[in-house]
């Protein structure tokens, strides 16, 4: 009985989905010369972010750092697994208020600006540093 | 000895608050609940200024102010992207992780075998948590869920490191004798009461008791968390989360709704929320429900119902979920009722994967448009761009959040700032 219905068959009974099944596995030409060249478009995530989970985003607010390519509302990129050294670009809160300085731990800690308008800050015993993690890298958005 | 550790964030949601304002490092805070009606939520300084959870805000704004109390709306956008960081952090760390809430995960410390090892572990697992993210938590080890649940309250008094390990025996039962019987866990109000009628009063008590006696004269329950508590493990790692059983979007409203005109765009709000939610787990419903209730103080006008409608066929498609939240209300919704909270809820759920066709093709099964659904989903994910027109559109949000903290780590326009 079966058998004898799927005979009788025509084209315009198949359901609209098995037809478009054939359309799209049955490939006509050559196939692109590009297929065996694929890859993944470039991410910038995987440029400016190692550890994703650590990372954080924050904009600037100022010209303090000029000097070092941080423009006013740059976002910058802060890893905080990454252990600040000295001279590194780190974002720290100094008395309740996250700046965003060059840290230098000898001879004296000190945080420092990029800009000559801007004295360095030497941490004074009373004051309370938080380093809260290191710029790894800056956005300077043009347009 | 297997050990089992739990690891609980200290004040989660007061903590979260304080990663991007250090400013606020000692002064109290207080998180509300959707709409600012009560405390659910407590930094170390606002418990010892004697604010309970739970209070309602209004009977304690005055003077918790006045004292210099700093006061959050729920900001859950920031308290989801850090649990999930925190979370992260701790999957990588061990083999499984069972993530308990928003701000506690179980650990198999399975690999580790000597109780120092565990002790060292918890330690640098506190400290990368709280220099990655900024989040301090503490962490109890023990044999059992059961115990090293304990044994993380008590690391809450063990501030220093914040760490601390149950292991051996006559620890363990030392420890118990300390701890009233209402704080193990899984043991309620009720239950406390029934067992410290039997003479049952501190967890040492329940861990000694006649085992037959519990049988007899308490549930099967109990008597795991008795084996638990004399360091037998019953219950175990769950390694991977079930997949929801319900979907649930509710609000309280600001103003009682008393207009079916009023009210239908924003349950529209809950079932498109509802949708998204569904989607996201990769799952199809085949029942709609929607519940109203007037408020509990109005005892003139009092209807409080849950009405059903079920698919013919399983569906994640909004469209299906508004049409048969728009049928519900049409037939339920009593004119002239204030009602103070409404909600939808999604459930009978069967996996996205699974294509169940049914005998009689009928209405929703034309409409099904998978790709659509997920492009509206990948358009709206960050702000909702795309609305069904049977939306609330210029109130997307009938909560009040008069006090929410910015959005510091999910959207571009609320970055934290540096100078």
């Amino acid at each position: 009985m079966t058998i004898n219905y799927i005979d009788s068959i025509s084209a315009d009974d198949l359901p609209a989905t098995f037809t478009k099944f054939f359309v799209e596995s049955v490939s006509v030409g050559f196939p692109s010369p590009a297929n065996d060249y694929l890859e993944s478009p470039i991410d910038l995530n995987r440029y400016l972010i190692k550890n994703n989970i650590a990372t954080f985003l924050v904009r600037v607010s100022g010209d303090s750092m000029i000097d070092a390519n941080i423009a006013n509302q740059a976002i910058l990129i802060v890893d905080r697994s990454l252990e600040p050294k000295n001279g590194s670009i780190v974002v720290a809160s100094l008395d309740g208020e996250f700046v965003c300085k060059r840290l230098q731990l000898k001879p004296r800690l000190c945080l420092i600006a990029e800009n000559p308008d801007y004295d360095p800050i030497y941490i004074q015993h009373s004051q309370e540093l938080d380093i809260m993690g290191t710029v790894t890298a800056a956005i300077n958005k043009f347009e | 000895m297997k050990l089992i550790g739990l690891v609980d964030c200290d004040n989660f949601y007061a903590s979260c608050e304080r990663v991007f304002r250090p400013d606020l490092r000692k002064v109290p805070i207080v998180v509300l609940s959707n709409n600012d009606g009560c405390v659910i939520a407590r930094s170390k300084e606002a418990k010892n200024m004697g604010i309970k959870m739970g209070v309602p805000w209004f009977q304690v704004k005055q003077s918790y102010l006045a004292k210099g109390g700093k006061v959050f709306s729920s900001n859950f956008a920031l308290y989801g992207d850090l649990s999930k960081r925190i979370m992260h952090i701790l999957g990588s760390m061990v083999k499984n992780i069972e993530i308990y809430s928003i701000d506690e995960a179980f650990l198999d410390l399975q690999h580790i075998q000597k109780t120092h090892q565990a002790h060292e572990f918890a330690i640098h697992c506190r400290k990368t948590i709280h220099q990655w993210v900024g989040i301090p938590v503490r962490i109890g080890i023990a044999p059992t869920k059961t115990l090293a649940k304990i044994a993380s309250h008590i690391a809450k008094r063990e501030t220093k490191t914040g760490v601390v390990c149950l292991n051996k025996r006559d620890i363990i039962l030392n420890t118990l004798k300390n701890i009233p019987v209402n704080e193990v866990w899984g043991i309620g109000r009720q239950l406390s009461s029934h067992l410290n009628k039997a003479k049952i009063v501190s967890a040492y008590d329940l861990a000694t008791v006649n085992m037959r006696f519990i049988r007899k004269r308490f549930s099967i329950v109990l008597e795991r968390t008795v084996r638990e508590l004399r360091g037998e493990q019953c219950l175990e790692i769950q390694g991977f989360s079930n997949p929801k059983k319900q979907i649930i979007v509710s609000r309280s409203f600001r103003n009682r709704i008393d207009n079916l005109e009023v009210l239908k765009p924003l349950i529209s709000n809950f079932a498109v929320r509802a949708g998204e939610k569904l989607r996201h787990e990769g799952q199809k419903c085949s029942q709609v429900s929607v519940f109203l209730s007037t408020s509990p103080f109005n005892k003139k006008l009092k209807h409080r119902g849950i009405y059903n409608m079920n698919f013919p066929n399983p569906t994640n498609d909004t469209r299906d979920i508004l049409t048969g939240v728009k049928t519900i209300l049409k037939k339920n919704f009593k004119p002239g009722y204030p009602y103070a909270k409404a909600g939808v809820l999604l459930s009978r759920f069967s996996s996205e994967s699974i294509a169940q066709i049914s005998l009689f093709e009928e209405t929703n099964t034309l409409k099904q448009n998978h790709a659509l659904m997920k492009y509206i989903d990948s358009i709206n994910q960050y702000q909702t761009q795309v609305y069904f027109t049977a939306q609330h559109h210029s109130n997307l949000s009938p909560m009040k959040l008069s006090m929410k903290s910015p959005r510091y780590t999910t959207n571009w326009y609320e970055l934290p700032s540096v100078n």
